[in-house]
């Protein structure tokens, strides 16, 4: 009888010390910026420090370069981007009736490049494609990301979503299972951030380079000893416009320097 | 040509130390890397930074393996007279990357 009661009062402190954290860490969005040193951050607010810039400069050689065998170029249609583009990538990834779907702005860059420049797509983690990924979102640097999650975009949504809390891989872990309830804490010595992507693309330092949204998704399906995805597929896009609207009230960074 | 990106003041007073800053993307590859597929990706690098003001050299790098990517100077200049401020990145193949500047000074 007392063996049973003690059984009991031990399974209720157990219970009661499970998930409560979850909500608080995650009840206000953070930047990852919030959880880097001083230092990172430094090299981050500089403009020239920021390796970062050096593709957003380049996507703006990018911006006006004629394409073979169209012989058009971004700026054809779209002049004058410092306004043009002012702002695009906060609704991103977004419903295309077009393509009868959601698509995240690399694809809406190559959907451009094919039908109206004539042209090629670009694979994703090429130079190309991140310059012009970097120079765009670098755009809308400081505005607030404005996803919508309702209409043709809900089922999108709803994938993505069950995305982020599925466990998967040998570690049989979820993005959440970090992400939201281990928050703060550390792994290998970095912290643990909440995994928005509000600043993508980034420049990281583990990669020494600048990287894509879905790249960083298949480098943590890795960690967890998970098979990745393909850049640029529909799983990704899910996950992607879920990342976004959960990180809803942040700024855009980009190109945001990570470790 | 490597993409490179450079920071010089347009003007400056005789005498002062102006700050010069310059930056090339390049993957500075040390050899010891491998890709997806277990190969070893070959050193590439690039081996010599050169800064000239006027003609005249004022700095010379030698770089080698084991620097980060998308090497970044800094340093300081003391402006004597108006002239250009050349920047040089020479590649392991020998690919030549050049930009410049010019520094009004007075």
């Amino acid at each position: 009888m007392l063996r049973q009661g003690l059984l009991g009062i031990a399974v209720t402190i157990w219970t009661l010390q499970l998930p409560t954290h979850a909500d608080n860490a995650n009840s206000q969005p953070r930047s990852g910026y919030s959880f880097l040193s001083a230092e990172t951050r430094r090299m981050q607010d500089d403009d020239f420090a920021n390796p970062g810039m050096l593709w957003v400069e380049e996507g703006r050689k990018l911006w006006n370069q004629p394409d073979a065998p169209g012989g058009k170029s971004c700026q054809s249609c779209h002049a004058n981007p410092e306004q043009s583009m002012r702002g695009t990538t906060t609704h991103f990834p977004r419903y295309s009736a077009a393509a009868g779907r959601v698509i995240n702005l690399e694809q809406q860059i190559n959907r451009c490049r094919v039908e109206n420049m004539k042209s090629s797509p670009l694979a994703y983690e090429t130079e190309t494609l991140l310059a012009l990924t970097n120079f765009i979102s670098h755009q809308a640097k400081g505005m607030t990301i404005d996803v919508a999650v309702d209409g043709p975009a809900a089922p999108s949504f709803e994938r993505g979503k069950e995305s982020f809390y599925m466990r998967r891989g040998q570690l049989n872990l979820s993005c959440a299972n970090c992400h939201e309830q281990h928050v703060g804490g550390r792994l290998h010595g970095e912290p643990i951030s909440q995994g928005q992507i509000n600043g993508f693309p980034i420049y990281r330092q583990l990669w020494q380079t600048s990287g894509s949204t879905h790249r960083m998704f298949a480098w943590c399906n890795e960690a967890v000893r998970a098979e990745p995805y393909p850049a640029g597929s529909q799983e990704y896009v899910d996950l992607e416009l879920f990342e976004r609207w959960r990180g809803r009230g942040l700024s855009v960074e980009t190109p945001a320097v990570r470790r | 040509m490597a993409n490179s990106r450079i920071k010089v003041p347009e003007s400056a007073r005789v005498g002062e130390a102006v700050e010069i800053r310059a930056m090339v993307m390049h993957p500075m590859e040390n050899g010891y890397n491998v890709d997806t597929q277990g190969t070893t990706i070959p050193v590439h690098i690039i081996t010599d930074f050169v800064c000239r003001y006027d003609g005249a050299e004022v700095i010379r790098v030698k770089l080698e393996p084991g620097l980060s990517a998308n090497p970044f100077f800094s340093f300081y200049l003391k402006a004597t007279k108006t002239g250009a401020v050349d920047f040089e990145w020479v590649d392991q193949d020998g690919t030549v990357t050049t930009a410049g500047a010019t520094l009004r000074v007075g």
